[in-house]
């Protein structure tokens, strides 16, 4: 049988098996003999099942599979296979939590009904008509599965189709999802920290920080040298349900001026930058009020921001300069389209006009903006020294993605693994990011509010990785993997709209079980999902260390950031731009008419910055690269990328057979084990030197590098391995001319010496 | 001028340089840095252009051979800013400008001189291959020899025997003078398949497979005609070389579309027809040669100056550029297939001279880890590229001042974009690393070697390029160590796939937008460079861990001085202490 989910299979290997209570077991075991069932996590419960389903392979043509029983869960749909597989085929890369073949219900995106000659996508669990003679699921993580049900028995045909519709897209509660019935039968020792890494990573002081205490707030303040205010009243929500538990304001905002209009119009702060301004971000305070309230508001808000007139600062709304979260979520749905591949000829035909179905499908350009808008932030901070007050309508979704990507251009704390996950943390999650209507986790039948925003600020971060690889400690799989776990609905991360939403939910549950508060993992206990040595994986072999300068050159009271940061402004010559941010507090008496906040205020049309931050990148890039400091991305057409791990992983056409960038960066990682090896032999050696112990010899080294290389890689690592390594048939491309519009009376004037021939 | 001459140009050529161009006031309008003041100077191999602006240094070094059309731009009365000067259309998807002073004639010299210069073929003169004394350690002309390459491949067998039907180029004179054939054909036989082959291009072996014995043979179009005439001559030859390893059925790729085969028998050319018996035609659909030079040209108007904006993918496709490296790809593909599946095939185009060398050449490079060496690699060229009539000279125009010429066409750039392209999708498996490619590129225009010049070898025996140019792999395996990639992991016996999809085939940035600034020039990539590091590193360390053995027991002996690796240059000493590697884990 293959292995599926956790498994009390034959790895040894702790796993979730080991959380799970005796009485569990024994209902487990109870199942009918003849029902093959996964190994289920602790709260799954089995809600039909079909055997002799025929899974296809990829190629909808062959009609080729395996058979296996078929089987919905509170958690999954899941396939077993009949054939006993034998060995483990992808050891080195398995989700604790779901195999290759389990879909997570909240991970299915959309599900067709094949009918001889046709499909039909399936909306509904009515279904009129006849039933479909095959399943076709998509998956959000872009997998694509394809049941034949015609082999079994007609009633279990319908009882699946039908409960895996219902369980799939009917819209349900909150509570049924089933991280609360995971929740309650499992007990999670807590946040873990993140064990696998702290063997591994050299000085960790760090640990991700959940921003969900007035610590965590007061040490990035202080990290940053900020100087805000810390709000800790809101602790129970007394101030506002909208507002976080903790925030930062600029000082000179009172109590009064956070609850006048429910946390609308607040600056909470973001991040400082070392010269003293810092970034803060808004929600659109109500437009078109009679009376001047809101715009003294607004105005008594930007003074705040200033510093009291130390700073000017810039405002931008990104409501009227970045695409809408339905633009993103529109541009998405058609860019997805592109990797859900049902056959091979599927796959030769969208070829051929892959870089125009790419551009027309607008995902590209969104990113892009994306990553111009939050360079122009950068640009105010560090080259202008500006405070910066990002605003949009909710506060909590195009601010998201850009102070954070400012954040991780400016600040290379954020570019570390638990930095970056604290800035998740800090920005998202705290910062209130509707994450469970966005990914509907409900299956809401009404879409409005659903939007791949998260992922945009992802695939902002690959652009950026894939740009400046040893810039950052975590791995394009980190990023892939995180990605994916969005639609595993087992982490309170991605289930909750605010932290006001996840508190009331969280404690009306408590109240009924018998356990107290419900402890629900975050998606940052990667050893829920993965073991010690699959995280290996998400550390990125190319990232080093800043060299730490000895104690006393330090120049003290500067914190880390600083240095690394400071350019010299006198390096950049350029003139002030016009147009874009709105210079509000250039001179201040200027800026705080009324007159000209309410222009602000009430008319969006302001001037579109068609010009970009040209000049400021350029400056930037004519210097020396230090991957520890600041990072622009690079914004021309070749350089904007499609994130190839996470879209075409599963697509055997594409399939680098012993290549990809992997080859080298696993030679990289072993490399690296080696010298870390022989680091520990030479730390061995001196602390022999000083005490009288004998001293071990050193080992060994070539031995110690890891196996990784010994099986052949491809450019879907980790994803999906080779079975059969050598027996390889190259993917020849079917179809080829018909795209090649003729091109005119060149391509029929064969031929290449014409004119020669002729004469012979 | 000595002076001047030693700081500039000491870097490569030690040849006496004319100092055509003192001194003059110029100025060079870049397209990225806007109008710029400085220096010119001419030499007869290159341009060179300093700006004396100390803020943003700017620095041409233009071989002559680049060059591909001097224009004059603007008139006398011309208004303007800068518009009076010359315009400069190189080769290397690049275009330069000069503005003079309007009055006194002023471009009138440099004009000449730079016309006379930049086509002394045109102009009677020699090519600067002949003029530069270059010295190497090494003699890149050794590099290939037909005798050795026949015999690493296991050649002659007693099915395949080596021929020197055409040592004085009597049989066919594109061909090289040695040619593996099948052995039970007579040199009668060469002969009268000759007459049927278009410019005698027969077919002969290029490659062998060690186990199946299956071969890569390759040759023109028949000469069928309007008439579709036949030639068993022709016929059974064929069926000598599927004979030889008991294939069951040739396997004969056209590498033109089909209706260009067609068309091409109102030229007298054709294509194999049902009369080769157990033989198997497929046309592999790949465009021509104006074709492919419509399609760079196109590519170039998007990247330069600047990157098209807007809807670049768009852009990207309607060049089609990809799409014909897609198709090349994947005829390759497919030939590398059939034979590693044991089938003989057959390769041609019309001449067998362009598609045809992309095709076996591409094939044999993923079939045979061999000519993924450094060495290897020039062999191939030598060989399928050089030695058998890729007519270089007509295709790039060495030293011709004739630009609109439409032999001309970049077919030989097309086939490095699919080598890197291999490089990219298998970045261990080539022992050479991007940058020959690009030294390769530069050298197929700058006449500065011998080593691309002409069309075939009976026009290079004839011109002595041998005997009085140096070759291009003398300054290549004189300092081979930065050709290298520091990941190649050798592996023999096994055959290279590339992905032949728009999903992976990307555009090589680094050489068709590499004179614009905004695209990050790497001298190393950061995997790259991250890898030497830690290979200096563990040297360093082992060195310590040595040191620390021999002052402990003097007695000890050397545990780890075999791991050490030393093959590759260390690079710039850590300056940390040993005692804390700075790399988290």
């Amino acid at each position: 049988m293959l292995s599926l989910g956790s498994g009390g299979g034959k790895s040894a290997k702790p796993s979730f098996v080991s959380y799970v209570t005796p009485e569990e077991i024994n209902s487990e075991k109870d199942t009918p003999k003849e029902e093959k069932h996964p190994d289920l996590l602790p709260g799954e419960v089995v809600f039909c099942s079909a055997s002799t389903v025929l899974k296809l392979t990829q190629d909808e043509l062959s009609q080729r599979g395996t058979f296996g029983t078929l089987l919905c869960t509170n958690f999954r749909v899941s396939f077993i296979s009949d054939e006993e597989t034998g060995e483990e085929t992808a050891p080195l890369f398995k989700n604790k939590l779901y195999g290759e073949n389990d879909i997570p219900l909240s991970c299915v995106d959309n599900i067709y009904g094949g009918y001889e000659d046709k499909r039909k996508l399936v909306t509904g669990s009515q279904v009129k008509n006849k039933y479909p003679s095959k399943i076709i699921i998509h998956c959000k993580d872009l997998r694509v599965f394809q049941f034949a049900l015609t082999f079994c028995k007609e009633e279990d045909a319908k009882r699946i189709f039908q409960g895996i519709v219902h369980h799939c897209l009917e819209p349900k509660s909150l509570k049924n999802i089933f991280a609360f019935s995971f929740c309650e039968n499992t007990a999670f020792p807590g946040m873990l920290g993140n064990v696998c890494f702290t063997k591994l990573v050299h000085n960790m002081q760090q640990r991700t920080m959940m921003f969900d205490s007035a610590e965590d707030w007061a040490q990035d303040l202080k990290r940053t040298k900020g100087s805000c205010r810390l709000v800790t009243e809101n602790a129970n929500f007394g101030l506002s349900p909208n507002l976080p538990q903790y925030f930062i304001v600029p000082e000179s905002v009172s109590e009064a001026d956070m609850t006048l209009f429910q946390g609308k119009g607040l600056p909470i702060w973001c991040w400082s930058h070392h010269s003293g301004c810092a970034l803060f971000k808004t929600s659109n305070l109500p437009l078109q009020q009679e009376d001047n309230v809101p715009q003294s508001y607004m105005e008594k808000m930007l003074t705040a921001v200033a510093h009291n007139y130390l700073y000017s600062v810039k405002t931008e709304d990104l409501s009227d300069t970045l695409p809408t979260v339905q633009d993103i979520q529109l541009s998405y749905s058609k860019f997805k389209q592109f990797f859900f591949i049902d056959s091979t000829t599927d796959f030769w035909v969208s070829d051929m006009k892959w870089f125009s179905s790419l551009d027309n499908c607008g995902w590209l350009d969104i990113i892009r903006s994306c990553l111009q808008k939050a360079m122009e932030v950068v640009e105010c901070l560090e080259k202008e020294n500006n405070n910066v007050l990002i605003m949009e309508d909710g506060g909590s979704d195009l601010c998201c993605v850009i102070s954070s990507l400012a954040q991780l251009m400016l600040d290379s704390y954020y570019r570390t693994l638990q930095g970056f996950q604290s800035l998740v943390q800090k920005e998202w999650v705290a910062g209130g990011h509707n994450f469970l209507d966005r990914c509907n986790q409900l299956h809401l039948k009404d879409k409005e509010n659903v939007s791949p925003v998260f992922l945009l600020f992802l695939e902002c971060v690959w652009q950026l990785l894939q740009q400046y690889g040893p810039a950052f400690q975590f791995s394009e799989t980190y990023l892939t993997v995180l990605s994916d776990s969005i639609h595993v609905p087992v982490f309170s991360t991605f289930l909750f709209n605010s932290q006001h939403h996840r508190a009331s939910i969280l404690r009306a549950d408590s109240s009924h079980s018998q356990r107290g508060t419900l402890n629900c993992p975050t998606v940052w206990d990667w050893s829920v999902q993965f073991d010690c040595k699959a995280q290996q994986l998400f550390i990125n072999p190319l990232y080093a260390e800043k060299p730490k300068l000895d104690k006393s050159m330090r120049r003290p009271h500067r914190p880390k950031h600083q240095r690394q940061l400071s350019l010299p402004s006198a390096t950049f010559k350029t003139p002030p731009k016009k147009g874009f941010f709105k210079d509000e507090t250039d001179s201040l008496k200027k800026i705080l008419r009324v007159k000209r906040i309410s222009r602000w205020m009430l008319s969006p049309d302001s001037p579109q910055p068609s010009s970009t931050s040209r000049e400021f990148y350029e400056a930037w890039q004519r210097k020396p690269l230090d991957y520890h400091g600041l990072l622009l991305p690079c914004l021309d057409g070749p350089a904007v990328r499609i994130w190839m791990q996470r879209y075409l992983r599963w697509i055997q056409e594409v399939q680098i057979f012993g290549g990809g960038l992997v080859t080298v960066l696993s030679k990289v990682s072993d490399l690296l084990d080696e010298v870390q090896e022989l680091q520990r032999q030479l730390d061995r050696h001196s602390s022999s030197l000083t005490s009288n112990h004998q001293r071990p010899r050193p080992r060994p080294i070539s031995a110690e590098t890891d196996s990784r290389l010994s099986v052949l890689l491809s450019s879907s690592f980790p994803f999906t391995t080779l079975k059969n390594n050598w027996s390889y048939k190259p993917a020849i491309p079917t179809g080829l001319l018909q795209s090649l519009m003729n091109s005119g009376n060149l391509a029929d004037t064969e031929d290449d010496d014409q004119e020669s021939l002729v004469r012979a | 001028y000595n002076t001047m001459k030693n700081s500039i140009f000491g870097d490569c050529i030690q040849t006496v340089f004319l100092c055509l161009f003192p001194d003059k006031d110029i100025i060079y309008i870049c397209p990225f840095s806007g109008a710029l003041k400085g220096k010119v100077f001419i030499t007869n191999y290159r341009l060179y252009f300093k700006s004396s602006d100390a803020d943003s240094a700017v620095m041409l070094n233009v071989p002559l051979g680049v060059i591909c059309r001097v224009e004059k731009m603007g008139g006398a009365s011309s208004r303007g800013e800068n518009s009076y000067g010359l315009d400069i259309t190189c080769k290397d998807m690049r275009n330069l400008r000069f503005a003079l002073k309007q009055e006194g004639h002023s471009r009138r010299d440099i004009f000449e001189i730079l016309f006379r210069y930049a086509f002394p073929v045109s102009h009677g003169l020699s090519l600067f291959a002949y003029l530069s004394q270059e010295k190497y350690e090494e003699n890149g002309w050794n590099i290939y020899k037909p005798m050795e390459e026949f015999r690493r491949q296991g050649l002659p067998n007693d099915k395949w025997r080596i021929s020197f039907i055409n040592k004085s180029y009597e049989l066919c004179d594109t061909y090289p003078t040695v040619l593996a054939v099948p052995y039970k054909a007579t040199e009668e036989d060469l002969r009268k398949v000759a007459t049927f082959r278009s410019r005698g291009r027969i077919p002969v072996l290029s490659w062998i497979h060690r186990e199946n014995q299956a071969v890569i043979a390759r040759c023109s179009q028949p000469l069928v005609g309007m008439s579709g005439k036949r030639n068993k001559d022709d016929e059974r030859y064929l069926d000598l070389v599927r004979e030889a390893n008991g294939t069951s059925k040739l396997i004969i790729y056209d590498a033109r579309p089909n209706v260009n085969a067609v068309a091409n028998k109102a030229t007298g050319g054709g294509y194999e027809g049902d009369e080769y018996q157990n033989a198997e035609l497929i046309f592999l659909d790949i465009h021509n040669i104006h074709v492919m030079r419509e399609s760079l040209k196109k590519l170039k108007d998007i990247v330069y100056p600047n990157v098209e904006e807007s809807h670049w993918l768009s852009s990207l496709e309607s060049t089609h550029w990809l799409e014909h490296i897609k198709l090349v790809l994947s005829g390759a593909i497919q030939v590398a297939d059939k034979v590693s599946s044991g089938n003989s095939v057959v390769v041609h185009c019309s001449d067998g001279w362009d598609r045809t060398a992309q095709l076996t050449s591409l094939a044999m490079l993923m079939l045979d880890s061999h000519y993924r060496t450094l060495r290897g690699f020039q062999v191939l060229l030598e060989k399928e590229w050089i030695s058998f009539g890729h007519k270089f000279a007509s295709r790039i125009g060495h030293g011709d001042k004739n630009h609109a010429d439409q032999d001309r066409s970049p077919i030989f750039v097309q086939f490095i974009d699919c080598v890197w392209q291999m490089t990219k999708q298998f970045p261990t498996a080539f022992e050479f690393n991007e940058r020959l490619l690009l030294t390769i590129l530069d050298h197929l225009y700058s006449c500065r070697f011998g080593t691309f010049l002409y069309n075939c070898e009976s026009a290079r025996d004839q011109h002595e390029v041998r005997l009085k140019t140096v070759s291009l792999w003398s300054l290549v395996n004189s300092s081979n160590d930065i050709y290298l990639n520091p990941f190649y992991t050798p592996e023999s016996g096994r055959v290279l796939y590339p992905v032949a999809s728009m999903r992976h085939l990307e555009l090589w940035v680094s050489y068709y937008i590499r004179w614009n600034p905004r695209i990050r020039q790497q001298q190393q990539s950061p995997v790259e460079q991250r890898y030497k590091e830690l290979l200096a590193l563990r040297d360093e360390y082992l060195k310590k861990l040595e040191e620390l053995e021999l002052s402990d027991s003097p007695s000890s002996h050397l545990a780890h001085s075999s791991t050490s690796n030393t093959s590759l240059p260390a690079p710039s000493t850590p300056s940390q202490q040993y005692t804390h590697l700075q790399t988290p884990f």
